[in-house]
């Protein structure tokens, strides 16, 4: 199939693939950082917990909200002047190229104050660039993609976001368990980051040969290109509306359903039913794995019904299921209850003698491995503090339950309900591409569509795990309370997009 | 349908001062909470760049509110020309 440019030498496959491609990367990059944060927070930041947390705070939420919404309004406003393929080539040089550094910088140990900064700076690039990426990638597709086929062609794409998430979560998976725990905290941490060069340098080989848009194209040799699109994006009231409803009636519910589903899920199994750090990770590899041919399914199925409705329907579907999900992994993870009456075997206690962290006082920890009838298993650990010159005191201590592993069967359910959890994140993300680009016009396309887009995901979608910590302190709060966020956004865009967006699907996008 | 769409324009723009309200209350409550130090420092950091972002994007909440109450949701633009 060609696409709708007669001049055009390259099939739309040869666009959705280069496209796609470049993002998954970029995706790849911006998540690599987040799942390794606690590793380059002891090897590039000062121990001191104060100032590294602040740091921490820069790098997380600037990055994420306020540097991402800027990017997209600097290469948007780039992409309506110039062009999409120059402006997601050089988001696509400065995401990979900010990453590829991240992995070169000495350790704290080495350098001192300039390795935090360093990260700092360079973790501010990639919120740039990424906020730059996504809006070129799917108004470039889109504006390839035949008539009738627009929700297909762009699912592609949004399959990337997810994908990125599998290859940065499988990358660091597989080097993890070829160099072991202390060598990839050591120096194989930085292998991820290095691997995302070679990984740019292909995709940036394969885009060069692209060709601009044709709507873009068309669009110049017309002189009908904007003046300043910013202007025309937000000083328009009759644009500017749009805008806002993308952002309040589907951007906004969107990134919460997508953060809920494939972060705070695996985090909350993580974190809050302690589960291991690998079968947590590999929970959600499963999942996405068995989910993602979903966007495209999705995508497809919004070019024959419309986008509206599916979109709504996967908001709709979080509101009511994410307590009664949550719940069960709480129930289903709680060895307390389940040792009292199906304890099968404890193993010989291991215990280690070493400094608390104020490296003063004496820290004992021991630990035991409890196996469960149904196969089940976890670690209890005692920690004793004694104070330093208080030999003879009584110590403090403290009992705490970490890494459990679960029976087969409820690892499959697990993994089953974090994919419903996932196919959700499909049917309010894989129709979004076509819905933005349809709803703006070729002159600011590019501009319009992307701050909705990275306010919904970078901000709404970003600020769950904070806003759901913040509100499981709250007094009287449980561990569900969190819920109460994705739940209220996506309740609130499923109000607002239900009632004041059209499902017709706009077939011209050449205006 | 055009009548629920401008009430519902009453709530957004209630709901856009509204939600900036919580957030300064919620702020002022755990920075408070916070110990001195840089841990407050750092709580201080974190709203000030939540209440930052959230402003602008709050406003626009008010803004849409309005748009629906005048009545600027009632028909969407059918193509490009429209807008």
């Amino acid at each position: 199939m060609r696409s709708e440019n007669p001049n055009a030498t390259q099939s739309i496959t040869q666009v959705i693939a280069a496209s796609s491609l470049g993002t998954l990367i970029e995706w790849y990059d911006f998540y690599i950082f987040g799942s390794l944060a606690v590793i380059i927070g002891q090897q590039l930041f000062p121990s001191d917990a104060g100032a590294s947390a602040l740091i921490n705070t820069l790098a997380i939420f600037a990055a994420g909200f306020i540097v991402r919404p800027f990017g997209a309004l600097v290469f948007g406003r780039l992409g309506d002047l110039i062009g999409r393929k120059y402006t997601f080539l050089l988001t696509l040089v400065l995401m990979g190229g900010s990453t590829f550094l991240i992995g070169l910088i000495p350790s704290y140990s080495s350098i001192g104050y300039a390795a935090p900064i360093l990260v700092l700076i360079l973790r501010l690039v990639q919120g740039l660039a990424l906020g730059g990426e996504y809006g070129g990638a799917a108004t470039y597709v889109a504006e390839h993609a035949p008539v009738g086929k627009r929700g297909f062609f762009t699912s592609w794409i949004q399959t990337t976001a997810t994908l990125g998430l599998f290859l940065s979560l499988g990358i660091i998976v597989l080097t993890k368990n070829m160099l072991g725990s202390e060598a990839f905290a050591d120096w194989g941490w930085r292998i991820p980051f290095l691997v995302s060069i070679l990984l740019v340098g292909v995709s940036i080989y394969i885009r060069m040969k692209m060709h601009e848009s044709p709507v873009f194209t068309k669009l110049k040799a017309e002189g009908k290109v904007s003046a300043n699109p910013l202007k025309e994006s937000f000083q328009k009231k009759a644009n500017f509306k749009m805008v806002l409803l993308a952002l309040f009636g589907a951007t906004m519910g969107q990134g919460v359903i997508w953060y809920t589903g494939q972060f705070y899920a695996q985090s909350f199994l993580e974190n809050t039913c302690k589960l291991d750090f690998n079968e947590s990770r590999y929970i959600l590899l499963w999942a996405i794995l068995f989910a993602t041919p979903f966007f495209v399914v999705f995508g497809s199925w919004s070019d024959k019904v419309g986008r509206k409705w599916i979109m709504l329907t996967g908001m709709l579907l979080g509101v009511i299921c994410y307590r009664p999900i949550y719940q069960y992994f709480i129930d289903a993870t709680n060895v307390r209850e389940f040792e009292k009456t199906s304890l099968a075997n404890v193993s010989e206690p291991v215990t280690e003698r070493g400094l608390a962290t104020n490296k003063t006082d004496s820290l004992i920890t021991t630990t035991v491995v409890k196996t469960l009838a149904s196969g089940m298993t976890f670690k209890e650990v005692k920690t004793e503090t004694i104070a330093a010159g208080q030999v003879g005191s009584l110590p403090e201590s403290a009992v705490a339950i970490k890494d459990v592993t679960l029976s087969s069967s409820t690892y499959i359910m697990v993994i089953a309900l974090v994919f419903f959890q996932v196919l959700l994140v499909t049917m309010v993300y894989g129709p979004i591409a076509a819905f933005l680009v349809e709803l703006f016009p070729t002159q600011i396309r590019y501009t319009s569509m992307s701050l909705p887009y990275h306010i919904g995901n970078g901000v709404f979608g970003g600020l769950v795990p904070f806003i759901a910590t913040l509100v499981a302190s709250f007094s009287g709060s449980t561990p569900l309370s969190g819920l109460w966020y994705p739940i209220g956004i996506a309740a609130l865009s499923f109000v607002i997009g239900a009632v004041y967006i059209d499902n017709r699907v706009d077939n011209n996008v050449m205006d | 349908m055009n009548a629920l769409k401008k009430f519902l324009g009453l709530v957004w723009m209630l709901l856009g001062p509204v939600i900036i309200l919580f957030l300064f209350m919620q702020a002022s409550d755990k920075i408070g909470l916070a110990a001195e130090g840089i841990d407050r420092t750092n709580t201080t950091l974190q709203w000030s760049i939540i209440i930052l972002i959230f402003i602008p994007i709050c406003a626009g909440l008010v803004i849409f509110g309005y748009y629906a109450w005048k009545g600027e949701y009632e028909h969407l633009p059918e193509s490009s020309s429209e807008l």
